[in-house]
């Protein structure tokens, strides 16, 4: 079975080429379950190898399965070969086996897709370049699976490439990771030109007999080192990792928590013998870099209110951890945590998307809460992989966790110090998650702080307009008001004159014949009913200017009440633990989606998505079993892996008293910060805006000012350098071309078709030869 | 008076000038392939002279290449010299100039 251990990786591949070819025709959910039965079949052959060399005698347990030669090219030659040893089958259990998991159930998450064969056709493709990284017996072949998993994580990132976001997401990923894959290059020219070969047979067994100056091994492991916090996520370079959220949550859990990100530590472990070789402040780096990157992870996480990106630092935050191991010799536990970590991450990861897919897409922890009620397998399965993470003993990462304090300590009780205050931030911002998201009150339907600033402008708008058009109406009255009084003052006037009329014709001054005293009379008597009617409509003016004076109190005392309100009322909390926000005052403004969220329920998800999740769940309570620090016995994991470490795994040097004091302490730093989250999230007692800084939200500002560098100072350096590519570069190519084109113009006179110039020539030098070879022969 | 192999060696010689001149100054392309014709065999009788004297029979069997590489020249060359007579009648090798750089 050993020699079949190219088997582990040609299913996958056979899985990719199948649905490459025939991947829209298969559909939904054919193209799923070709994927995960390749998955399957894959785990199965690891297995076989790996039942194959548990066989064998300890020291006989590395096997080298060279296919074929593939870059023969003078000294270098390059085969594409599997090393089978305890290293990689542990790799490959687990890529494997969680793998196979992922793909089942991302048919189920992935249902609807309209990318579904895609997203299978690139899971396959990864999962062969992540078993051609850790199998391969060179470098090389590494470095091909090491640009494998990072295309296929652009793939995936950008997976839903029509929203501009996810794309430069995926671009951002693989740019960082370039800056790592210089340094694996760099390694690898610097290891074939000191051993001569680029296999890890041959180059870590001449390592092991210590045929490597310092210096050079020193060169070759910073430099591997470099690659590793590329792929890795560590500081500086672990600015991509959060990003790669983007991409749809099985690759989160797949990629970018369980494997690809793993291989960091995977290539620092591999080299070994290397890392032991160099100056003695290499290893000190890799774990200060590892325990600085997995506190500053720590704390960002606390803040983020996102559910993946919390996932997303926490992953930076253990993958920290797990440097911090490998700085202090302790591979054995870095792999540990590498694995547990591959469960309980998954397991996290795959539970956050099925709490996604129940809230249709919603990703805001602040909406969720209560979600217990109705998913439970996914909220029972969530909190075994919180107690696992969080470090509460039995669960899986308790042991993994612990033991690699133990070595921190046992390295300098500085390290171990970070170490535990980032065990303390780990247990509380998992639980802040799981509390915000499956506890409390269900917050989904609640009015959300811009819709009810949105409403509240809308009110005051309101009620302003209303006062406007009691104010136009109140001076539409007066108006009115003056009208009918100056008709009252016109009839009056033609009442007197009526009068004076009448008056001056009885009086007999008048010789006029038309004045005839009764018209005359009749005209007074008109002009009295007009003043009287001028009179009635004065009053009715006056009433209603007086009613739209008081409906104008009323307005302004209206708006004069919902200004004060609306002045007094407190800022919505963006997150409403107790209680929703009062909207009664509002409850007509609000947005329409505040109804129709009321409306949804948040629902399981199906077995294909729940059956991983039970899995992982209970290989995160048992995964401790691998390696229980009681008795040497029961180190199995620390048994299998001898053969790969060289002798190079630190010895712990701390009595059984000690080790339990240590584990004591992080139990309870562990509790504490569990402690302190139940009080901040569930119970109320502690204000949770404490933890939230903005600074910590923001990510310590840090990935903003790198784009702005980027952006501003970084661009005009870039664009120096295309000038320069462009001017020097292309123009010295171009220049030489052009020498050449004037040259071959003066040349090619000598062309001139006549056929017997030719022969001329040639006779010509054939006579010159023939001169020239008598003049030297010695007679 | 013995005919040693100097007669030989000395009749290719001439037989060789003959041939480069005639190459030279002959415009005539049939003449030409004539003249290189005569370089061949002048080559050829050397090397049969030159063969049989030193005891070699690799001298011998060089001559069988010759003839070889000698008939295929003529066969493409007789066959290119053909086509162009077709389309102009009395060209001669100054004439055909095409490949002019």
């Amino acid at each position: 079975m050993l020699d079949l251990v190219w088997l582990i990786p040609a299913f996958p591949l056979v899985g990719f080429a199948v649905l490459l070819v025939a991947g829209r025709r298969l559909g939904e959910p054919n193209a799923g379950w070709v994927a995960t039965v390749a998955m399957f079949g894959s785990f199965a052959a690891t297995i076989g190898v790996v039942v194959d060399l548990l066989s064998r005698d300890e020291h006989h347990r590395r096997s080298v399965t060279t296919l074929f030669s593939w870059v023969p090219a003078g000294d270098l030659s390059v085969d594409v070969g599997f090393l089978a040893d305890p290293l990689s089958l542990t790799m490959c259990l687990f890529i494997t086996g969680v793998g196979a998991l992922i793909h089942l159930y991302s048919i189920g998450y992935m249902h609807g897709d309209a990318g579904f064969g895609r997203f299978f056709t690139y899971l396959n493709l990864f999962a062969f370049s992540m078993l051609v990284l850790v199998l391969a017996d060179n470098m090389l072949f590494t470095f091909l699976g090491w640009e494998g998993v990072g295309a296929c994580s652009y793939l995936l990132i950008s997976f839903w490439f029509t929203d501009p976001a996810n794309a430069s997401a995926g671009k951002k990923a693989f740019v960082t990771n370039r800056i790592g894959d210089w340094g694996v290059i760099v390694a690898m020219c610097m290891t074939f030109f000191t051993f001569g070969s680029l296999s890890y047979v041959e180059v870590l067994d001449a390592t092991d007999a210590g045929q490597v100056a310092e210096s050079t091994a020193t060169f070759i492991a910073v430099m591997l080192f470099v690659g590793a916090i590329g792929k890795s996520a560590q500081f500086p370079l672990y600015l991509w990792l959060p990003d790669a959220m983007a991409g749809p949550t099985p690759v989160s859990a797949l990629i970018h928590a369980a494997t690809m990100v793993t291989s960091g530590i995977y290539l620092l472990t591999r080299v070994n013998p290397i890392i032991a070789d160099a100056a003695a402040w290499v290893p000190s780096l890799i774990a200060w870099v590892g325990v600085g990157t997995a506190l500053f992870a720590a704390t960002i996480a606390m803040a983020q209110t996102d559910i993946k990106k919390v996932l997303a630092y926490s992953t930076v935050s253990q993958l920290g951890y797990m440097f911090l191991a490998v700085g202090c010799g302790a591979y054995v536990p870095a792999i540990f945590h590498m694995v547990t970590h591959a469960f309980f991450k998954a397991l996290l990861f795959l539970g956050s998307g099925s709490v996604i897919h129940g809230m249709d897409g919603d990703q805001d922890l602040r909406h969720y809460g209560g979600l217990r009620k109705w998913m439970p397998v996914t909220a029972s399965t969530f909190i075994i992989g919180w107690l696992a993470i969080a470090g509460v003993p039995p669960f899986a990462a308790f042991w993994s966790k612990d033991e690699i304090l133990a070595y921190a300590w046992n390295e300098s009780p500085a390290l171990w110090a970070v170490g535990l205050v980032t065990a303390v931030l780990t247990a509380f911002y998992m639980t802040r998650q799981v509390v915000l998201t499956f506890f409390g009150r269900h917050r989904y339907a609640d009015a959300r702080p811009d819709e009810v600033d949105a409403a509240w402008d809308a009110r005051l708008a309101g009620v302003a307009a209303d006062l406007e058009a009691a104010t136009a109406a109140v001076d539409e009255a007066g108006a009115g008001l003056e009208a009918a009084v100056a008709t009252r003052t016109g009839a009056e006037t033609a009442h007197a004159s009526a009068i004076e009329a009448a008056r001056t014709a009885t009086s007999g001054g008048s010789t006029d014949e038309a004045a005839d005293p009764e018209a005359l009379a009749e005209a007074v008597l008109a002009a009295e009913d007009a003043v009287a009617a001028a009179d009635t409509a004065v009053g009715a003016a006056e009433e209603s200017l007086a009613v739209a004076r008081s409906s104008r109190a009323v307005a302004a005392a209206d708006q004069a009440v919902v200004v004060a309100v609306a002045g007094e009322r407190d800022g919505v909390p963006a997150l409403a633990l107790d209680s929703a926000p009062d909207t009664d005052d509002i409850a007509d403004h609000l947005p329409e989606a505040v109804a129709a969220r009321a409306d949804h329920h948040p629902h399981e998800s199906p077995w294909t998505m729940t059956l991983p999740l039970v899995v992982l769940a209970i290989l995160s309570v048992v995964g401790g079993l691998m390696q229980l620090p009681f008795a040497p016995s029961l180190k199995f994991l620390e048994q299998w892996l001898e053969p790969s470490l060289f002798g190079n795994e630190v010895h712990l040097g701390l009595g059984a008293g000690m080790l339990w004091v240590l584990a004591a302490v992080a139990v309870a730093g562990g509790l504490v910060g569990i402690a302190v989250a139940v009080a901040a999230y569930e119970r109320g007692r502690i204000d949770h805006r404490v933890f939230e800084q903005p600074l910590l939200a923001d990510a310590w500002t840090i990935d903003r000012k790198v784009g702005d560098f980027m952006g501003g100072p970084g661009r005009a350096g870039f664009e120096a350098t295309t000038t320069f590519d462009e001017r020097v570069v292309d123009g010295a190519v171009n220049g030489v071309g052009s020498l050449v084109r004037h040259l071959a113009g003066v040349l090619r006179r000598f062309q001139n078709g006549l056929v017997r110039t030719y022969a001329a020539g040639a006779a010509i030098g054939a006579v010159a030869l023939l001169l020239w070879f008598l003049s030297r022969a010695s007679w | 008076m013995e005919v040693t192999v100097a007669w030989y060696l000395t009749l290719g010689a001439v037989l060789f000038t003959l041939g480069a001149v005639g190459l030279l100054v002959r415009r005539n392309p049939l003449v030409m392939f004539m003249c290189v014709e005569l370089m061949l065999n002048a080559v050829n009788l050397t090397f049969v002279s030159l063969g049989d004297a030193l005891g070699d029979l690799s001298g011998q069997v060089s001559v069988f290449f010759v003839l070889v590489v000698a008939a295929a020249e003529i066969v493409v060359g007789l066959g290119i010299v053909v086509a162009i007579m077709r389309r102009r009648a009395g060209a001669t090798a100054d004439d055909l100039s095409v490949l002019r750089g």
